[in-house]
Order: structure tokens, then sequence, then C-alpha cells
């Protein structure tokens, strides 16, 4: 009895790791590997084509030297630090407007989605288009309305990356799902109770549907956050990273150094700094959210 | 009396009021959502002189297949288009396989360790690719790999990434345990078990899967770009990317045109599984 009760359990972990064994072999060939090799890799210089050389922390070194390092940071912590909460108040807007009692909330939910279902290289060359400094639509537009020096957006040092963030804030739809499916969560009885006791809308916003809403909001900033550090096709493909290296993003700099100059121990050393710095800022929000965010159901 | 007949009415005229601001605040946002896709095929029909036209014009006329013809008689859009299809679509078929085994195992089945691995795959969720991007590339350049469609496509056989396993093992946790403790003990095996009950019963995740799975490879940029080096071995996206750059002078209509190639089958997929799509996004989005 005890041995088949044993020869069971070993027959179920054998099945456990047989059904898992895809994602367990990918991760140590496509993970957990290659993590350490960058690691390795970080310390050294190679180029694929000759053999590596050990160089201690030179990288790191070189590139705490290096202004473009610099540079594509700041740019990545401007795209994050706007953009981020620009989409989040932008998602939240949407999705509270369509969440009215209103006539015709599933077509307008459907507009308001539909534009992040386009990504990738056909969003930027619309938005190229957009922006277009002479003939876009954006300018003609802001020509009509008495704008006589509309910006050049991405032909200018200044407004490249406004208008790569105005151009995110139109694809956050999958935020706006988050936060529908959020406030859809709320239980009404807690409204009908505030409204029994006088409170106007803006009390009942702040008191009842925004605390009840900080899981949503805490999982698209974690997933927001994660997601805009690691910005690269819109800039390679609508500016390549210019004018002026204004748009020139942290991913960038890496595909660049890894990609272009083959300089894979360098670039290592960069991928591992943008991870820490992705480390640090999602620890910083699991650390804090047990300030803000209300798990608890009333 | 009056008093209070009169604060019902102030009480509904504002009402209306708060409805009107309402309406139209959403008309205009939609507006705004809805003009960018617009222009895109509007540009994209439009003759040449249209495009230039100032004041704009909205509505093409006539509408023309111009734009489209010179597009895909300056590069090989249709083998683009190919190249496109056949990645998106066995890295799909690889993701759905996969994901759904290991989603099965994280659910149902009990083997030591699993909640440690649970933890780990949640974990790679918050690793940027860029870690592993390097590493990987030489892997697949020592194999011979690079300039084939293989990098892209065989990575996906394997788990096909924590997003899809953990949407899918959400699904699966939402099926109730008896039925497959009962077709255990009629002597079915777990394989039994996960084709012919689990798999049906999650029918709408794995639609989830497979149209993010879609979106992601279709729309994919960056990996193409690395591993791909010859025009003939192009995706959609990188041939759209080529051929901005190819003309002195930027061809709006036609690279419109191909734009919204590239945009469509995302589009279509979208009206046609919406409620896939909705579901999907919150699953994983609240539930966690």
């Amino acid at each position: 009895m005890k041995d088949k009760k044993k020869s069971l359990k070993v027959k179920k972990a054998v099945e456990g790791y047989l059904f898992a064994s895809p994602w367990i072999i990918g991760f140590f060939i496509f993970t957990a590997g290659p993590m350490i090799a960058s690691l390795l890799l970080s310390f050294c210089k190679y180029d694929v084509l000759t053999t590596l050389e050990w160089v201690g922390v030179g990288n790191y070194k070189q590139m705490f030297n290096t202004d473009l390092f610099w540079k594509a940071l700041y740019n990545t912590l401007y795209w994050v630090i706007l953009g981020v909460p620009l989409r989040q108040a932008m998602a939240l807007l949407l999705a509270l407007l369509t969440n009215q009692k209103i006539k015709g909330k599933p077509l307008f939910r459907t507009i308001f989605y539909v534009p992040s279902v386009v990504s990738g290289v056909a969003l930027a060359m619309l938005w190229v288009w957009l922006f277009e400094p002479s003939i876009g639509l954006i300018n003609t537009m802001l020509r009509t309305l008495g704008i006589k020096n509309p910006p050049l957006w991405l032909g200018s040092e200044e407004w490249a990356k406004p208008a790569l963030i105005i151009m995110s804030l139109w694809g956050v739809g999958q935020g706006m799902v988050i936060y529908l499916a959020g406030l859809q969560d709320i239980p009404i009885q807690l409204y009908e109770a505030a409204e029994i006791d006088g409170a106007g809308v803006w009390h009942k916003f702040w008191k009842i549907t925004i605390p009840l809403l900080t899981p949503s909001i805490f999982f698209n900033l974690i997933m927001g956050i994660i997601g805009s550090f690691q910005v690269f096709t819109q800039a390679y493909v609508m500016t390549r990273g210019g004018p002026a290296y204004s748009t020139y993003f942290y991913v960038l700099y890496i595909y660049d150094e890894g990609f272009q100059y083959m300089h894979m121990g360098y670039a290592s050393a960069l991928a591992w700094i943008l991870f820490l710095i992705i480390l640090f800022f999602t620890l910083l929000q699991l650390r804090s959210s047990r300030r803000w965010v209300v798990y608890e159901r009333l | 009396m009056k008093d209070f007949n009169f604060r019902v009415k102030s009480k509904k005229l504002n009402n209306i009021l708060i409805q009107t601001i309402l309406y139209l605040t959403i008309c205009f946002l939609c507006i705004l959502f809805a003009f960018p896709l617009f222009w895109m095929i509007s540009t994209a029909f439009k003759p040449n002189e249209q495009i230039f036209a100032e004041p704009p014009i909205w509505i093409p006329k006539p509408l023309t297949f111009e734009n489209f013809k010179n597009a895909w008689s300056t590069l090989p859009f249709s083998l683009f288009l190919k190249n496109t299809v056949i990645i998106t679509i066995t890295a799909t078929i690889g993701i759905i396989l996969s994901s759904s085994l290991v989603g099965f195992a994280f659910a149902y089945l009990e083997w030591p360790g699993r909640d440690v691995w649970f933890v780990i795959m949640l974990s790679t969720m918050m690793l940027p690719a860029q870690v592993t991007m390097i590493p990987v590339f030489i892997i697949f350049t020592k194999l011979g790999w690079v300039n084939t469609f293989k990098p892209l496509i065989v990575p996906a056989y394997f788990g096909g990434g924590a997003f899809y396993i953990f949407l899918l093992r959400q699904f699966f946790l939402t099926i109730p345990r008896e039925l497959f403790d009962s077709a255990s003990i009629d002597g079915c095996s777990t394989l039994d078990i996960f084709i012919r009950i689990a798999i049906p019963l999650v029918k709408p995740a794995l639609s989830a899967v497979a149209i993010f799975s879609f979106m992601g490879h279709w729309n994919d940029f960056m990996g193409p770009l690395i591993y791909l080096r010859s025009t003939e071995k192009y995706t959609l996206s990188l041939g759209i990317n080529m051929f901005r750059g190819y003309e002195g002078i930027t061809m709006w209509g036609e690279l419109m045109a191909v734009s919204l190639v590239a945009a469509i089958p995302c589009l279509v997929i979208f009206f046609i599984a919406q409620k896939y799509f909705i579901q999907g996004i919150t699953l994983t989005g609240l539930k966690g």
C-alpha cells in the first residue's frame, strides 16, 4: 500500500515535469543560461569573430564615462517618467467615461480600443505621416487653428520626445480595459451608501473609485514601467534616435553597440544596468504597494 | 412643496447638463482616436496630387489602387507578406502547444518544486529581453541560424513565454477539479484528461493566446531586424521600414498603403474576436 502510494507520487512528479518540460528546458536555454552568459560577457571584450578577452569592470567604467550612455538614460527616464503617468491618466479617463450610464457604450469602447491593435512599424509610419511638419495633418490643423509656426515635431530636438509620447497616448486600449474591469468590480452599494450620506461626485471618486481601483493602477504601473524602459521600435523607425540624439533611448544604444558595432561585451554590460534599473523601479513599487494598494474588499 | 419642486427641477437640469458635457467629451475623444486610422486609410487610397492638397481632402475622389501597385512594383511585398505569415503561424502554433501543456502543469498537476518554478516563471516577466538577447544571438550565430526564420520560431516551442503560460493557468484553474478527478478514477491518463477535457474547456483562452501571439509576431520588429539579413527573408515590418528609406522623397500614399496592409489582419482579428481579447486582458490583469 505504501509502495503504491509512493509510486503514484513518483508518477505524478514525472508527469508534472514532463508537461512543464518545454518551459523548463526553454528557461535554461533561453533565460537562465543566457543571463549568466551575459553577466560574464559584460566583463569581457567580444565581437563573435575573435576570442574572448577579460577586461574586468572595464565596460562599466567606459559606460559611465560615455556621454551617450547618460544621454540615452536621460531620454529613457524622460519617456518613462512623463509617458507612463500620462498614459495611465488617459486610460483611466477613457475607462471612467465609458463606464457611465450612456448610450452606445460598446461602440465608444471599441473606438478607443482599436488604435492599440495597430502597432509596430505600421503605427510608426502612420505617425511619421501625421507629424510631417509641412503637409502632415497635425500641423495643417494647427495652422488652420491660427498657430503660425507649429512645432517641427520629429524634426526638432525639443519636440521629438513629446511627439512620441503624444503618439503613445493613442494606444492605451489595454490599460483602459483593465481599468474598466476594475471599475465594474466595485460594488454599487458603496456608491449608494455614500450618496445617502450626501457625498458628491468628487468625493465618491477620491474615496471610493480610486482606492478600490488601486490594484488595477498598481498592475498597469508595473507593466507600463517595465515595458516603457524597453522602448525601441517607434524610435528606431521614426527618428533613428535623432534629431541630435534627442530620441536615442537606452535600447537603441544597446542595439547599436551589440548589433551594429558587435561590441557584445559592452552591450551586455548596458543590458545588465538596464535590468538593474528596471528591477529597482519594480521593487520600489512592490515595496510601496503595501502603503497605497487597497486589497481588502469592503 | 414649491421649493421641493424647484429642487427636483434644478437637479434634472443639472443632470441634463452633465450628460451633455459627458457626450461632448466622449465624442470629441472619439474623433481624436478614430482620426489617425481614418487618415491612414484615406491616404492609402488617394491619388498623389490630392495627398498634398490644402485644405486636406478627407475622402479620396476617385479611389485609387495606384499606391498599392507602386509599392508592390518597388519592393516584393507579396514575398514579405508570405514570410510574415509563415513566421507568425508557425510561432503561434508553438506557443499554443507549449504554453497549454505548461499552463496545465502549473494549474493541475502536483509535482515537487512546482510553486518555486511558478515564482521563477512569473519573475521572468520582469526580465528585459535585452539581457538575454546577446547570448541568444551568439547561440543562434554559432548554430548558423542567422538569416533564417528559426531564431524567430523555435523559442516559441519552449513554453512560449510567461505571459501566455500564466494566462492559460488562470483559465485552467477555473475548471472544477472534480471533473479531472472523476476522469482519473475512470482510468483516463493525464494526457487523455488534458486533451479530451481540459483543452476543449479552455478554448476561449487558447483563442486569446493565439490572438496575442499572432499580433506579437506579426508586428515584431526587433527580432527580424536582428536575425534577417537578406531582403528575400524580410518580414512586412522590415520591408516597410526599408521602403521608407528607399526613395529620395517619401511616397506617403504608398507608405500608408503598405502600412494599411500590415495593420489590416490585426484589425480584422480584433473585430472577429473582440470578446476573447477583452477576456484575456482582464484575466491576466486582475486575478493574478
